[in-house]
């Protein structure tokens, strides 16, 4: 993949690979999970990058090799071109501060014992930002008025926030260090569509203001297309395409790219087709991917060349795909 | 129109509440609802409005502390409200089934799904074993699943995820039931599993001749399957409508805000309409119209008296004082 020296690069992902041992149960001992088989791309500051696709495809585990909560088996991740995997704890606590995750289930991803006052609180007194309570209180509040909480709800407990409310606890807290990259892994898909709305709109505004760059995890094609500057489409493990959001849309190169499009429900009974194209068979298992290009399989258009060879991303202006016969 | 003939499912002034120790939840609200043979009828709305409850109380699933107050439910003209539970019992997987959600949590994980799914022939058809297990084969085929005579000795953790809810609709279709009961099928599914469930759902509603409730909160896919639409919003029905009506003539602001704040698939805009404000507690409703305090057109009006359902011609109805005054006339 082409290296573009922009001295605004945030995020480089550059050949990753990440496997997973599978232990235990009945015979699988010695099976290795492929789930992420040589992905790169890139990710500016102040920009949003969509990684799409089904599940099984390693998108959620890209975003935490990204953030190394994993560790890659192969390749690199850098930021702000330091490589993360070669940091020791000091170098890598400090890069923490400056990129953060936001999580899909709200539920789950805030302490109930805790208040929302500790919660967002709690990644200051970890990076000792602030001297004093008084210190970190005011700034507690100015997180909460930022995503439109009210700072005297700040010693409630999370059980107490709706779906909504408690997702933008969630960002307020990624927000507390100031950081230049959000991972954003599903952030709305447990939300109903009007609070959907909500909070699209409160990260494109956080995004405004603070100049954030977003790595965006969905499986919803609408979210994506409407937040992502570009989107990298994997499929089981590998990137099949990575290119401008709206260029991606109008014209996907990849034939998955084209089925997963096609699929997605649109709200306007007056683009009902007779029939979709639809994709068959049963996806592939990521321990046993299939030789070539992950996709034959499934394939409308797969020939022996598919079958036996990988095909390397190849450039099309500012857009990459993976395919032997995209032109 | 006589409804005991064209429908086949009449659902009366429903109403379902939840007796709870901090008041009563009236989760569905005086809701009628009918769904005419051969069709695909959505009810949409958000969390918490109510859509859930409106299929149970239908099979008369509500448990405690939830109970129907009032109505009537109607099955081909039959009232299902007065039967026993032995009798209901009968109806149930019988002549009105329902898939779920979660296909996974829906199947029982120690027995084999074709087991399952020959288990409500053998409580309702009188069928032998070796006729359930060929109708099973059959409907393991009609609904796509490969390989079917394989497959019934498989259990549901050695299925994917579309292949179980094929399984499940499977199980639904095979005592051809005449009402199909769907809560949001495709919402744990992959997009392209999606169109192929909803594909699939289409063929068997025309094949076999089974009306289907689609329950779901996604507006592309009642777009992409229904016949006729109710949007419910905290326990009633706001607006009504065929479906191409109801998305080129929309009236309720609740539905035009629904679907404003879909991420448009087509145009690109940077922010999204949104609905103001959360949808109420069940325990604590507005007074008037329900959606006055998050409607950006309510007037005090709204605020003291709740609307009727006005009727806006064209089989369309709506919830809303907006849309009262023009159709009033044309209806007398």
């Amino acid at each position: 993949m082409t290296r573009e020296e922009n001295k605004h690069c945030l995020l480089e992902v550059d050949d990753v690979v990440k496997e997973f041992a599978l232990r235990g149960g009945f015979s699988r001992s010695g099976q290795i999970v492929h789930a992420v088989s040589g992905v790169s791309f890139t990710l500016d500051e102040g920009e949003t990058l969509a990684l799409v696709g089904e599940s099984g495809c390693g998108k959620s585990t890209m975003g935490r090799l990204v953030l190394r909560l994993i560790e890659p088996t192969r390749g690199a991740v850098r930021f702000e071109g330091r490589d993360l995997a070669s940091m020791g704890e000091p170098d890598l606590r400090a890069v923490r501060r400056r990129m953060q995750i936001i999580f899909q289930d709200p539920y789950a991803s805030l302490d109930p014992r805790m208040t929302i006052y500790k919660i967002i609180a709690e990644p200051l007194l970890t990076h000792k930002t602030h001297k004093t309570r008084i210190e970190t209180e005011f700034r507690v509040r100015e997180l909460m008025s930022r995503v439109g909480l009210r700072g005297d709800q700040m010693n409630r407990y999370p059980h107490q926030f709706s779906g909504g409310q408690r997702q933008r606890i969630g960002i307020a807290r990624a927000l507390a260090l100031n950081p230049k990259l959000i991972v954003c892994d599903e952030p709305v898909s447990a939300l109903d569509v009007s609070i959907q709305a909500q909070i699209l709109n409160l990260l494109c505004d956080l995004q405004d203001e603070l100049g954030l760059a977003y790595l965006f995890i969905s499986h919803d094609l609408g979210v994506v297309r409407h937040i992502s500057d570009r989107v990298c489409v994997m499929f089981l493990g590998r990137l099949c395409e990575i290119g401008p959001t709206e260029e991606i849309f109008s014209s996907p190169l990849h034939p998955y790219t084209k089925f997963l499009l096609e699929a997605v429900p649109k709200p306007d009974p007056h683009m009902r087709k007779g029939k979709k194209a639809l994709l068959a068979g049963e996806m592939p298992s990521p321990v046993n991917p299939p030789p070539g290009c992950a996709f034959h399989t499934r394939c409308p258009q797969s020939e022996d060349i598919c079958k036996r060879l990988a095909p390397g991303m190849k450039s099309f202006g500012p857009r990459q795909a993976a395919c032997h016969f995209t032109q | 129109m006589n409804p005991n003939d064209s429908q086949t499912l009449l659902i009366k002034n429903l109403s379902t509440h939840f007796f709870t120790g901090k008041g009563v939840a009236a989760a569905v609200d005086d809701v009628t609802l009918s769904i005419p043979r051969k069709s695909i009828v959505g009810v949409v709305g958000e969390s918490g409005c109510g859509k859930s409850v409106t299929a149970l109380s239908v099979l008369r699933l509500v448990s405690r502390p939830g109970r129907i107050v009032s109505g009537s439910v109607m099955l081909d003209g039959e009232e299902l409200l007065g039967k026993s539970p032995g009798e209901m019992r009968q109806i149930r997987g019988n002549k009105i089934s329902m898939i779920f959600q979660e296909p996974m949590t829906s199947l029982n994980p120690v027995y084999t799904v074709g087991r399952q799914v020959m288990e409500a022939m053998r409580i309702h058809g009188n069928t032998s074993e070796t006729e359930a297990r060929d109708r099973a084969v059959e409907m393991f085929s009609a609904v796509g699943i490969p390989e079917p005579e394989h497959r019934l000795r498989s259990f549901p953790h050695q299925l994917s995820g579309g292949l179980r809810q094929r399984v499940m609709i499977a199980m639904a279709m095979v005592c051809r039931p005449r009402l199909m009961i769907a809560d949001e099928p495709t919402t744990a599914l992959d997009v392209t599993i999606e169109a192929q469930i909803l594909n699939l759902m289409k063929e068997l509603e025309e094949k076999f001749d089974t009306s289907i409730m689609m329950i779901t909160h996604n507006m592309g896919v009642v777009a992409e399957i229904c016949d006729y639409v109710y949007v419910m919003y905290a326990g009633r029905i706001m607006e009504q409508a065929d479906i191409f009506e109801l998305f080129d003539n929309t009236k309720h602001p609740y539905t035009l805000g629904l679907l404003g704040s879909i991420p448009r698939y087509g145009g690109v805009r940077r922010r999204l309409y949104n609905i103001k404000g959360m949808v109420p507690s069940l325990l604590d409703l507005p007074k008037g119209c329900r959606f006055s305090p998050r409607c950006e057109q309510a007037t005090p009006e709204c605020e003291s008296r709740e609307p009727e359902l006005y009727d806006a011609g064209a089989g369309h109805y709506v919830r809303c004082f907006l849309h009262a005054n023009a159709n009033r006339g044309e209806k007398q």
